[in-house]
């Protein structure tokens, strides 16, 4: 009776293990089933060469590549603000800062990540737009620069945190030989901690590149909803991500062409994150084995 | 083996005379009332000593006596220690190291360093030793490898190493990668070289070869050596200082310190009877 | 000569670097005060702009045209839903499977996989998941856009966290404790169920309590289930419509009337608090935790 029992629990316990594979597969399979449908009636070389995007106009284009080009720019933008801001915060507090500042600090920073992504959205859109506009005045009311440099504030503690971690857990001693053959802090940190720490870094710059790509609120709220091939960064813009929830919010019919376009969108943004998770998945367990 | 035993005196006489010559000497080492606290706790409650040069000084004493701590002041490698301070004086040379006009870089540079546990960096061996130099701004390739190629034959391994250069410092063994922590402080030249427990990681093997070593060493270097093992502080060391929480309790030529301690304590703790 | 002249040059090197040094420590200083400038500037300025609208009124009254009439209610009844819904899903899948991964399954191919693929699914754009939920609990169980449809969504969503933040404090707990109950002639479960799960159940509050949060705020995948800016009245059923306060504010910014951009700054700071405070109990528990075993 009691093996029985215990039998039961274990498969319902199996059971619920076995969801996370059904969610990848559902995924996968939702949006491959309706991708393909997309890719009958569009082909998939005008797909990745046509330089427009206007499933929603009368004169019809299915071209990705201004979605694509917009994601990346503001990717770019964000990278480029949160990877030097992100790594020296990380720096400065494993191999300067004193222990009770980095305790109270950290996990500060990490609420920059618990703060809502609409709330993100409405900061650039309210307060940083205007404040660029007063010193580029070119700049338009959408645009990329704004919501990418506000999504580089939100993904600061994904660097930050994450390589903050990985260079703590370089051993004590590598640092003290480098101090003891006169090393400065400076000189310790870049020719012997962040080497050896590397990976973990790296890991973290992917995971933020790949948070990035997939931010959506951000770009819908401040970023635009023309889809063009620019990299531009004071005019307006669409993401693969801004453009799924443009459809969404709009009224169309379940199973036309329009209502597959934000599947065939969302592949190609899944098959990006994919690779990047799996590129992070793989450093991460090869790193670990070599702390171990 | 009675030649032996022969041979072993008559070094032993040369030893003493040479010690007997020395100590008119300069010290190159003179410590002042030095105090130690971490936060509320004092580690070094007020010590005074010479350290001699060209000579092996070592440290023993119980875990925890303070000893280690003692050594770390002498390339100010406490001071990135939360909740350290001092107090007293420690001059090297004759200039106070503790003075705020002093470069801790330059510090380091004349007071080499060698740790517990073989700590190579994750670096090639050519790199490792390499290291010092190249933070000193040195670039020139050529006088890199000849500096190199030295500290490796005064460290006793560039035999062993000289066609893998190129390797990966992590794949030698623990003896090994000891030797190459030590090429890799004499490659930026010091005066005095600490060693914190040196062997305490190795092989009875691989200690050997650390203890001949700092042997010749000592003809060029001031050594001090931390270590918790008696018979390798008699067998390698001139002088020999014993600590006690915090305080220096006995400190001599270590065939006195050995053969007839002035105090109890010592005798206790050397020959095994505590500690 | 020489030798001089290189102490001469090492000496300055030396200076050289240990300016750099300085400098570093000054702009590694400036760029975690500005992380934690804009951390506030951002509260400051949302304060600013929304904290007077906030009345009594704004928490009770329902969606309106007008800016000064309209409320929070439905969509503050929304995300409530929303977050015990998920709660009562998420909460017990994510922490039975954990429990499976790290008592039962056995080390091999198989439990490789499962591990490749939550790390994974803990990587996918939450839009992504928004897709699925459309697709599956919309069209194919024929929920429509209901809160039960939104919740399973972002269920989905959140057990990767929850499985995640599980296991980490399932493997915390000592060794002894097992082995203690085991030569008691406890079974496996036993064992689990009045050992282990008590003794991690902090560090599960943690991660449960985190999750949600994220939960709380998010938006993208219930826009693409379908969930709506305009809900006149507040889900009395699972199966009814509905909006949450993510939603509610993503509107309000779009609108062009200055009142509406007042009420969605108001509605932040309700959403901040809500999401702070959550965050803060589950750091509370986790410090507590901590201090337990370590």
């Amino acid at each position: 009776m009691r093996k029985f029992k215990e039998g039961v629990i274990e498969k319902t316990l199996l059971t619920s293990a076995l969801i996370t594979v059904a969610v990848t597969i559902g995924i996968v399979s939702v949006l491959a089933f309706e991708a393909i449908r997309f890719f009958k009636e569009v082909s998939i070389i005008d797909f990745f060469t046509d330089t427009q995007w206007t499933p929603l106009f009368t004169d019809k284009h299915y071209g990705i590549l201004p979605l694509l080009s917009g994601t990346f720019l503001t990717s770019a933008i964000a990278i480029s603000v949160a990877l030097p801001i992100g790594l020296s915060i990380s720096i400065y507090l494993s191999e300067y800062a004193p222990k009770s500042f980095r305790k109270t600090v950290k996990p500060m920073l990490e609420l920059l990540a618990a703060i809502p992504t609409v709330v993100y959205g409405f900061f650039a859109l309210i307060v940083v737009t205007p404040f660029l506009q007063g010193i580029f005045p070119n700049l338009s009311g959408f645009n990329s620069l704004s919501a990418g440099l506000v999504m580089g504030v939100m993904i600061i503690p994904f660097i930050s945190s994450i390589s903050e971690d990985a260079l703590h857990a370089v051993p004590k001693e590598l640092r003290e030989a480098s101090y003891g053959m006169g090393a400065t802090k400076l000189q310790t940190a870049f020719k012997v901690v962040v080497p050896a720490a590397s990976s973990g870094i790296i890991v973290s710059i992917i995971l933020a590149i790949s948070r990035a790509i997939g931010e959506t609120m951000i770009v819908a709220i401040a970023a635009g909803q023309q889809p063009r091939l620019t990299f531009d960064p004071t005019v307006p813009i669409e993401t693969i991500t801004s453009y799924i929830v443009q459809v969404s919010l709009g009224d169309v019919q379940h199973g036309s062409i329009e209502y597959r376009t934000i599947f065939a969108a969302g592949i190609t943004l899944f098959t990006f994150t994919f690779i990047l998770n799996t590129i992070s998945y793989g450093i991460r367990k090869k790193y670990q084995s070599n702390y171990e | 083996m009675e030649i032996v035993a022969t041979r072993n005196t008559i070094k032993t006489v040369e030893n003493t005379t040479n010690m007997e010559s020395e100590e008119c000497q300069k010290p190159k080492i003179s410590i002042k009332n030095v105090k130690v606290w971490y936060d509320d706790f004092q580690a070094i409650k007020g010590i005074s000593m010479d350290i001699k040069p060209n000579a092996v000084t070592a440290f023993i004493g119980p875990s925890g006596c303070g000893k280690s701590t003692f050594l770390r002041l002498f390339n100010r490698m406490n001071d990135y220690v939360d909740g350290f301070s001092m107090e007293g004086k420690i001059k090297i040379d004759g200039s106070n190291i503790y003075k705020k006009k002093i470069h801790v870089e330059e510090l380091r540079k004349e007071v080499g360093m060698v740790f517990q546990k073989p700590n190579p960096f994750p670096k090639s061996i050519f790199e490792n030793v390499a290291y010092g130099l190249k933070i000193q701004g040195i670039t020139d390739k050529k006088l890199l490898a000849s500096r190199v190629e030295k500290a490796l034959r005064q460290a006793d391994l560039w035999e062993e190493v000289k066609n893998d250069l190129k390797k990966s410092a992590l794949a030698l063994s623990g003896g090994q990668q000891q030797r190459l922590c030590i090429a890799r402080t004499l490659a930026v030249e010091p005066s005095i070289i600490l060693m914190d427990e040196p062997t305490s990681a190795l092989d009875p093997i691989s200690t050997a070869k650390i203890e001949d070593l700092i042997f010749e060493l000592k003809e060029k270097y001031t050594i001090i050596i931390v270590t918790h093992n008696m018979q390798q502080a008699s067998r390698i060391s001139d002088y020999t200082a014993f600590f006690y929480l915090g305080e220096l309790v006995e400190y001599n030529k270590t065939n006195t310190i050995f053969t007839k301690p002035e105090k109890k304590h010592t005798e206790n703790y050397i020959t095994g009877r505590f500690g | 000569m020489v030798s001089e002249k290189n102490t001469n040059q090492i000496m300055n090197k030396i200076r050289v670097n240990r300016w750099k040094d300085q400098l570093f420590k000054v702009w590694g200083v400036a760029c975690t005060l500005i992380g934690l400038i804009l951390l506030v500037v951002f509260i400051g300025d949302i304060l600013i702009d929304g904290i007077m609208r906030i009345d009594w009124g704004f928490v009770t009254d329902l969606p309106s045209r007008k800016p000064e009439k309209a409320g929070v209610f439905t969509a503050l009844m929304g995300s409530l839903w929303v977050l015990v819904l998920t709660t009562f899903i998420a909460f017990p899948t994510g922490v039975a499977a954990a429990i499976y991964l790290e008592e039962y399954a056995k080390k091999g191919r198989f439990s490789a996989i499962l591990e490749i693929n939550i790390s994974n699914l803990a990587g996918v754009p939450s839009i992504i998941y928004g897709l699925l939920g459309l697709e599956i609990f919309v069209r194919i169980l024929g929920l429509g856009a209901s809160v039960l449809a939104g919740s399973l969504t972002l269920s989905l969503l959140i057990l990767p966290i929850i499985i995640v933040a599980t296991r980490e404090s399932i493997k915390a707990v000592p060794k002894t404790i097992r082995d203690a109950s085991y030569a008691l002639g406890a079974s496996k479960w036993q064992t689990i169920w009045n050992q282990i799960l008590p003794a991690a159940s902090g560090g599960i509050l943690t991660g449960v309590i985190l999750s949600l949060s994220r939960a709380v705020g998010e938006t993208a995948p219930l826009i693409v289930v379908g969930a709506l800016a305009y809900v006149p009245f507040a889900p009395g059923h699972p199966l009814d419509d509905f909006s949450v306060l993510p939603i509610q504010i993503f509107n309000w910014i779009s609108r062009p009337q200055h009142g509406f951009i007042e009420n969605a700054a108001a509605a932040i700071i309700i959403l901040l608090l809500v999401t702070f405070m959550m965050n803060g109990v589950a750091v509370y528990y986790r410090n507590k935790w901590q201090k337990k075993w370590k």
